[in-house]
């Protein structure tokens, strides 16, 4: 397959279903699915970074997993452009296969404690994938390990230690290092600050960003946090149940927002000025079991835009304006923004 | 005559342990006044909530109280120091929950996982008040109704596990109101909670305060929570407050470095920053807090002769700062904050 124009990764209809198990008397059968991620598609050109927020329980750190195979998908195809002239699909490839690939796509992990293995040496932990893949041996391989432990703002000497002896900050700048050493061409980066304290997120997103741009990196990132994504995203995907509901560029999803559901998201996260009043915009009840999703619009119960045709027609994710994307019936008969940003004259 | 609900001075808790001893909290001061929230923000290892848990004198072994009053304006006329109470004692018994109720951050661990919820919540009923079960029954159902709770008489017969995160905060909130209490005590309410979940449960709590007049300690590490909750603030770092001031003030105006640098360092959803300007170096361990100005290995302002040991300096009108060049740096970040 020849690779499209400048697309890193174009994932078409992704699913995973994980099914839900009953012990019978003799044995045990299947007797629902959980819909983790249903019919995600979405392309990273190279050098972006693409943000997937939504909220615990809507499919983003699975979507994240099937990518990197971690997972095996239930259908849908992950076409990843290897090389110039070269485009595979990660989800027909088995575990050999996928060997060589892995040198390619990396993961950053939220939990810096649980993510290193406490026996191992900063040199064992950085050097573990350039060791696996035989890249590099000897003194090179040291060197190497070194250069790693600078890019990310850690003194070279400290190799011999163990990520006990490591506060959260340096032991997630350990894990940068460790999914840097092979020069990834796409990096999956799952909450990378979510664990982290106040002082020490922004020191994180400042090394990922500036890593980013040194060596043109794309990055997957998933996070919960609206306001890290806009720091640090090119363009962003948010997902609900399963689905990607909106897709556009950063600035447009925050300031021309085409879904109901991202206007909640924006208007349910706190701003640190009192000064700026929360719209009152809210949603009621809670998120829809993925096992056994609403009809129509799997928005719709809590949409406070909703209408009869939500109830019974499944919203397809289309283009409501050039590079923006939106699984809404009526994205542009709302005017969503007002009342995302609006100040709340009542309260 | 005070017209305050409840006083910290000069609160310390240590724990006491083999490697050392923690000096959680040194020398804390708060003000709550009734009716009003109190923000206590700081990063994690600040005593946060260790100052929570001495208020209801709950901290655990190896921890103590070594000094400090915790005065409760009950009855304004005749404080009573919770610090001098007996942990076990009845008078402490009766304050917690009866008058002070406390919800945390993780619901699933403060609701038992092997009573109902109805039998939680009548027992915790018949337990400070003189009803019957048929009482407690009704109470606890118009609770669970008023935290917007629906079919609550179905949730009396529910375990935790059939809950969400949502419901059982809503569940603990409910209990906490049976009490009537005059201060609720909430430790990261809604950390675990999603930000749609989290501005429901918010908004809940404002509307209920509005409604008992309760007094509310408001401890999170999230300066948006904080900034949509408190009318007062008080910034913690390492043990200590940094800086005590109204909310306003806090965001507009800060005078500690380290709340200054806390609010540069922050992403927002609603401002396009290029470059975020971080806090240098790392949160110092607990076993070897820096000494002087805890904060002066980390602080962009630290001049060796100077930062000693600084006390709380009043630099506005009740705005406290813990900071020796406090006056020198002021009208620098004035601008900045402007800028």
């Amino acid at each position: 397959m020849i690779a499209e124009n400048g697309k890193l990764l174009r994932v078409r209809d992704l699913r995973k279903f994980f099914p839900i198990w009953k012990r019978g008397v003799f044995a045990r059968h299947v007797t629902g699915q959980v819909r983790a991620v249903d019919g995600v598609s979405f392309d990273i050109a190279r050098g972006e970074v693409l943000g997937l927020v939504g909220e615990s329980g809507c499919g983003k750190t699975t979507t994240g997993r099937v990518i990197l195979r971690a997972d095996t998908p239930t259908g849908g195809e992950i076409l990843f452009t290897r090389s110039e002239q070269e485009e595979i699909d990660l989800a027909q490839l088995d575990r050999d296969q996928l060997q060589p690939v892995w040198q390619n796509i990396q993961l950053i992990f939220q939990d810096p404690y649980s993510s290193l293995n406490p026996r191992m040496t900063l040199e064992q932990i950085v050097s573990e994938p350039l060791r696996n893949y035989n890249v590099l041996e000897g003194s090179a391989l040291r060197d190497r390990v070194a250069e790693l432990l600078r890019l990310v703002g850690l003194r070279p000497e400290v190799m011999s230690r163990y990520p006990h002896a490591f506060s959260g900050g340096q032991r997630q700048r350990i894990g940068i290092a460790r999914a840097l050493a092979l020069n990834p061409q796409l990096l999956i980066c799952d909450e990378p600050v979510s664990a982290l304290d106040v002082s020490i997120q922004a020191q994180i997103l400042n090394l990922l960003k500036d890593l980013q741009q040194e060596f043109e990196l794309t990055y997957l990132f998933i996070s919960h946090d609206l306001s890290v994504v806009r720091h640090l995203c090119d363009r962003v995907a948010v997902m609900y149940v399963g689905k990607i509901v909106e897709i556009s560029d950063t600035d447009e999803l925050f300031n021309e927002t085409q879904h109901p559901y991202t206007e909640a998201l924006l208007a349910s996260a706190p701003t640190p000025d009192p000064r700026v009043k929360r719209s009152n915009v809210r949603l009621q009840g809670e998120v829809a079991d993925p096992s056994n999703p609403p009809g129509g619009c799997y928005f719709h119960p809590r949409c406070i835009h909703a209408r009869d045709r939500c109830k019974t027609e499944t919203p397809l994710l289309r283009e409501t304006r050039p590079g923006h994307w939106s699984a809404c019936h009526f994205a542009e008969e709302l005017d969503l923004n007002s009342a995302a940003t609006a100040p709340d004259v009542t309260a | 005559m005070s017209d305050l609900l409840l006083e910290v001075r000069d609160l310390h808790v240590s724990f006491y342990l083999t490697e050392g001893i923690v000096r959680a909290v040194s020398g804390v001061n708060l003000n709550l006044r009734p009716g009003k929230t109190l923000g206590v923000v700081g990063e994690s290892g600040c005593g946060k909530s260790v100052t929570a848990r001495a208020i209801l004198n709950m901290v655990q072994r190896p921890g103590r109280i070594d000094q400090g009053e915790i005065l409760w304006y009950g009855d304004p006329e005749h404080p009573g120091d919770i610090a001098q109470l007996d942990s076990r004692g009845p008078e402490i018994r009766d304050l917690r929950w009866g008058e002070i109720a406390m919800i945390f951050q993780e619901p699933m661990t403060s609701l038992s996982p092997v009573h109902s919820i109805g039998n939680q919540m009548i027992e915790a009923i018949r337990l400070h008040h003189n009803a019957t079960e048929a009482e407690a029954t009704e109470q606890s159902i118009e609770f669970l109704n008023r935290v917007g709770l629906s079919q609550p008489t179905r949730l009396l017969d529910a375990y935790r596990h059939e809950l969400s995160g949502g419901m059982r905060q809503r569940v603990m909130i409910a209990m906490a109101l049976t009490c009537s209490p005059r201060l609720l005590i909430a430790d990261e309410p809604t950390t675990a909670l999603d930000v749609t979940t989290q501005s429901q449960i918010l908004d809940l709590m404002r509307d209920l305060q509005d409604e008992f007049g309760m007094a509310i300690l408001f401890i999170t590490h999230d300066l948006g929570v904080i900034a949509e909750m408190a009318d007062d603030v008080a910034v913690m770092y390492l043990g200590k407050e940094v800086e005590i001031a109204d909310v306003d003030t806090i965001f507009h105006q800060a005078a500690h470095p380290y709340t200054q640098a806390l609010l540069r360092s922050i992403p927002r959803h609603d401002v396009v920053t290029e470059r975020l300007e971080s806090i240098v170096g790392n949160v110092p361990d607990p076993y070897n807090i820096p000494r002087g100005c805890a904060f002066h290995p980390r602080c962009n302002h630290y001049v060796p002769a100077q930062c000693g040991n600084p006390e709380l300096v009043e630099v506005g009108r009740d705005q406290w700062a813990l900071c020796a060049r406090v006056h020198e740096i002021l009208p620098a970040s004035g601008e900045r904050t402007n800028a």
